[in-house]
């Protein structure tokens, strides 16, 4: 049996791309490895989803089962609890996949792989935090994971570690249900989430937001007793004698997320040091022809209309595939980061076809132009910052004739 | 009969189970105040199984004589019980002519305790070609064949396990609030959960064996609990090292090893620091910053510090006396000492177990009779992780549930923790997340549970009729979650 397109993740990426992939005729099979599709906004019931994609402001449950209810109606083929173990790639338009599932191990061939499974949280370990490992600290999406779809409370007295948008809707979400939110506390000079939601959830509610500020020790042997907190310079070092013990039962580690990618790795996948995903053209395929990635997989993204967006370019970037026995292109022109550019997706384009570039920024900034400076373009922008991911749309004919395109954030008036 | 009661269910306490358990006359129970085995010094330690060359026999003569009997003893029961274990060898490294001169001391006390193969190597090419990631800057270093690593946690489960298939019993949360003696002899412990018959009483309390030794009127040695500190790195991690590498020792530490673990983890650590409290476990900046510095100077390079996965530290029980304290006394008559097990007391568990054994027979002067059924044998959960495609596939068209992928990162199946639980239950301990993450190694992985945790609640709920809300990580106090979502509110709106 040989699939056209198999998607890997049955979240929002996958399931677009697999609706996508479906609608465009290509024979399509999509692998979910939890027991039901959806992904993580199975358990966001806080609204802000699909303004763009939808035209309407949804909660992440609603949104998410109108492409569910899609792939069902359609009748997309999809299994449940399924687990791709290994990918052999055999050809540059033949790769083998190993997937097993309850009751069934076996091997299943494809043209093209569209990979979209998701990304995952940093943990207490990973950020410096040092004493205790009692029980009561969780990252955020596990401590939704545990409110949200089965109706359980992990605590009562809650410190907040990071303040990126899952952060400050945890913050919300546990003053809803009436824990004592004691604080969040973000390491940058700068809140990590969306403005709305640093209002909406923080201010709001009272909560407060501690900024160049860090926890850097936990406190409980059973269970957590508390945390110090102390404030930090510049540099984001401890500032000695400004630590201060804060009594909670709970952590929750919201300090970001990481792109899923072990899988892809094993294949000889390259992945970009500063969005931890794939390095990837403008189809969305990575280095592995006939591969392609969508995604908070791809690149960590703040708003699942572009993850969606994603999952669609890389199904169209599969039909291409499979219509041309590879991606057309007679070269691939690197794209650059700038002054103030953390990262870029995509990282190459051909030139051939109009490409959506989605960047963010390093530190926040005002009154600021984006720029590819060998095009003279540019957009105005009053704010930028880090939590907020810009795309910027350029066409083909603007950039046919380059050797390399850079991405820049340029004060106005330099 | 005699009655034999085994105070602490950590590898010492469980390898002498082990060893009492082959003779028919000796009835054995092990307490433990925990809800699980080995959740003391056994689960928190460097994992090595020592040569024997660091032990100088004029000071600490038990250390000297059962570490390298321990090493070889080891080779023998990992086999039997399937604990995961390797014998890489070790580099002793040395960085400067200080050192170099210390180094020979080694190849000495080698001869001494007679540990095969030691030697120093100070040829750069032997150096790289016996662990290619060695720092350029070493100047040689000590080379020790026969050094082994070990999976702590499952070896104590492994012991636990076959213990109790050979008639130990096992009870958890009983802590002993005092041990009774009457004219000369012991007769029996109490316990918080009551009073337990002995002829013989085994202290095999860890850190806490000093207090457990004054109970029974023997006060002559006090135990300093000493904190290790380590840093565990993602499995993915690069460099990693063949050998087990580690600086020279000092005084108070066999000083800073990197290691690929067993489970193939790159791990640098301890440090080596007196503190007072015997349950402070926390970690530092301090101590990991200075792991950072150690552990540098011995490999071209560590990975980068985002690939850290876990730290942790540990408690070893640090005697008065300097050497182990194994003895069996006159008065009171039944009890032995097996005290202050500090390092290398994981190597020399096995070769304490037979020492202990041995004062039974002959300071004792009680009669051993072998039994004729001893199993020596334990086999650990079978895994999916690892295995060929075809395994993969008769393994799961034998057990459907290995098809179903509970933790991503260690690969394990829903099968492995449905028998990890069971087994959890036959040696009666307490089912709890931590226990299952050291069976499985589940939760162990580069999310540190943060993916599985909840679907383990889910599976024990679904196959174990447990309830998530008494779900614990480590026994009382320390609930996955505290109620239902409406908990609070249902107790009265807060101020």
């Amino acid at each position: 049996m040989m699939y056209d397109v198999i998607v890997i993740g049955g979240g929002p990426a996958g399931l677009a791309a697999a609706i996508k992939s479906f609608e465009y005729g290509l024979k399509t099979l999509l692998i979910e490895v939890n027991d039901r599709l959806g992904g993580i906004p199975l358990q966001c019931i806080h609204p802000g989803f699909g303004i763009h994609y939808f035209g309407e402001d949804l909660t992440g449950t609603e949104f998410i089962y109108r492409l569910i209810e899609k792939v069902k109606k359609l009748g997309i083929e999809h299994m449940l609890r399924a687990f791709v173990m290994d990918i052999d790639v055999l050809a540059h338009n033949r790769k083998k996949l190993k997937v097993i599932t309850p009751g069934r191990a076996f091997e299943v061939e494809t043209k093209t792989i569209i990979y979209a499974a998701g990304a995952r949280e940093r943990h207490v370990f990973e950020v410096g935090i040092t004493g205790y490992r009692p029980a009561g600290v969780y990252t955020a999406g596990e401590a939704q994971a545990l409110m949200d779809l089965y109706g359980l409370l992990p605590g009562e007295e809650i410190v907040i570690v990071g303040s990126g948008d899952v952060g400050l809707i945890m913050a919300r979400r546990f003053a809803l249900e009436g824990a004592k939110v004691k604080a969040v506390v973000e390491i940058m000079p700068w809140p990590g989430g969306l403005t709305r939601n640093v209002i909406q959830c923080l201010h709001d509610f009272g909560i407060p937001i501690l900024l160049s500020h860090a926890v850097v020790k936990i406190h409980g042997s059973k269970r957590v007793e508390g945390v110090t907190i102390v404030k930090v310079d510049e540099d984001l070092r401890p500032i000695p004698g400004t630590e201060e013990f804060v009594e909670c039962d709970t952590v929750i580690i919201a300090a970001g997320l990481v792109p899923n990618v072990d899988l892809l790795r094993m294949v000889g996948v390259v992945i970009d040091p500063a969005t931890r995903g794939p390095k990837v053209n403008e189809l969305l395929e990575t280095n592995i022809p006939g591969i392609f990635v969508a995604g908070n997989a791809l690149v960590i993204n703040d708003l699942v209309d572009n993850v969606v967006e994603q999952g669609e370019l890389a199904a169209y970037g599969a039909k291409l595939f499979i219509e041309n026995d590879g991606i057309p292109a007679s070269r691939w022109i690197p794209v650059r980061r700038g002054r103030n550019v953390r990262l870029i997706v995509p990282h190459y384009v051909s030139g051939e076809r109009d490409v959506k570039l989605y960047i963010r920024v390093s530190r926040p900034e005002r009154d600021v132009y984006v720029a590819i400076p060998e095009i003279g373009k540019k957009i105005y922008m009053a704010r930028v910052m880090p939590a907020e991911m810009i795309t910027f749309s350029v066409s083909h004919r603007e950039i046919n004739s380059l050797n390399f395109l850079t991405v820049e954030v340029i004060r106005h008036g330099d | 009969m005699y009655k034999v009661v085994i105070i602490g269910a950590g590898i010492v306490g469980l390898s002498i189970a082990r060893v009492l358990s082959m003779y028919e006359n000796l009835s054995i129970t092990v307490v433990e105040k925990e809800p699980d085995v080995g959740w003391g010094a056994t689960k928190a330690n460097t994992s090595i199984l020592h040569p024997g060359h660091e032990e100088d026999p004029e000071k600490h003569p038990l250390r000297a004589k059962l570490c390298p009997e321990g090493n070889r003893i080891w080779r023998k029961w990992v086999e039997e019980l399937d604990i995961p274990a390797k014998f890489p060898g070790e580099l002793m490294v040395f960085f400067n002519e200080y050192e170099a001169k210390d180094a020979l001391k080694y190849v000495e006390l080698a001869k001494k305790n007679r540990v095969p193969g030691v030697r120093v190597i100070i040829d750069r090419d032997e150096l790289k070609s016996l662990e290619p990631n060695i720092s350029p800057r070493a100047l040689g270093a000590v080379w020790a064949p026969t050094a082994g690593q070990i999976n702590p946690i499952k070896a104590a489960i492994a012991l636990a396990e076959n213990a109790v298939e050979n008639g130990v019993k096992i009870l958890f949360e009983y802590y002993v609030t005092g041990i009774k003696v009457k004219s000369g002899s012991v007769e029996g412990v109490m316990t918080n959960k009551g009073f337990l018959d002995a002829d013989i009483v085994i202290n095999a309390a860890g850190v806490y064996a000093d207090e457990i030794s004054r109970m029974a009127g023997v006060d002559r040695f006090f135990i300093r609990p000493r904190k290790g500190q380590y840093i565990v790195f993602d499995p993915n991690a690069e460099p990693k090292v063949k050998r087990i590498l580690h600086t020279m020792p000092t005084p108070i530490t066999k000083g800073v090893y990197v290691i690929t673990t067993t489970e193939g983890n790159l791990m640098i650590g301890p440090t080596a620091e007196d503190i007072k409290d015997k349950d402070d476990v926390s970690t530092s900046y301090d101590g990991l910053e200075f792991l950072w510095k150690e552990a540098s100077k011995l490999v071209v390079e560590l990975p980068p510090r985002s690939m850290i996965i876990r730290t942790f530290a540990g408690i070893r029980a640090e005697p008065s006396t300097g050497d182990f304290v194994i003895e069996a006394y006159d008065n009171p008559w039944g009890f032995i000492n097996v005290a202050g097990i500090r390092s290398p007391g994981l190597t020399a568990a096995p070769a304490i177990a037979y020492m202990v054994r041995d004062l039974i027979r002959n300071k004792l002067d009680i009669k051993l009779k072998q039994k004729r059924f001893w199993n020596p044998y334990r086999k650990d959960i079978i895994k999916i992780r690892n295995r060929n495609w075809s395994e993969v596939k008769e393994l799961v068209s034998k057990n459907p549930l290995y098809g179903w992928i509970i933790c991503r990162d260690e690969l394990v199946s829903a099968a492995e923790v449905i028998e990890a639980v069971k087994r959890i239950q036959g040696i009666g301990a307490r089912i709890t997340l931590d226990g299952i993450k050291f069976r499985t190694w589940a939760m162990m992985g580069r999310c540190q549970g943060s993916f599985c945790r909840l679907t383990i609640a889910l599976l024990l709920k679904e196959y174990f009729r447990i309830d998530i809300g008494k779900i614990t990580f480590a026994g009382p106090n320390s609930n996955y979650v505290i109620g239902d979502i409406k908990i609070i509110w249902r107790r009265g709106i807060r101020k």
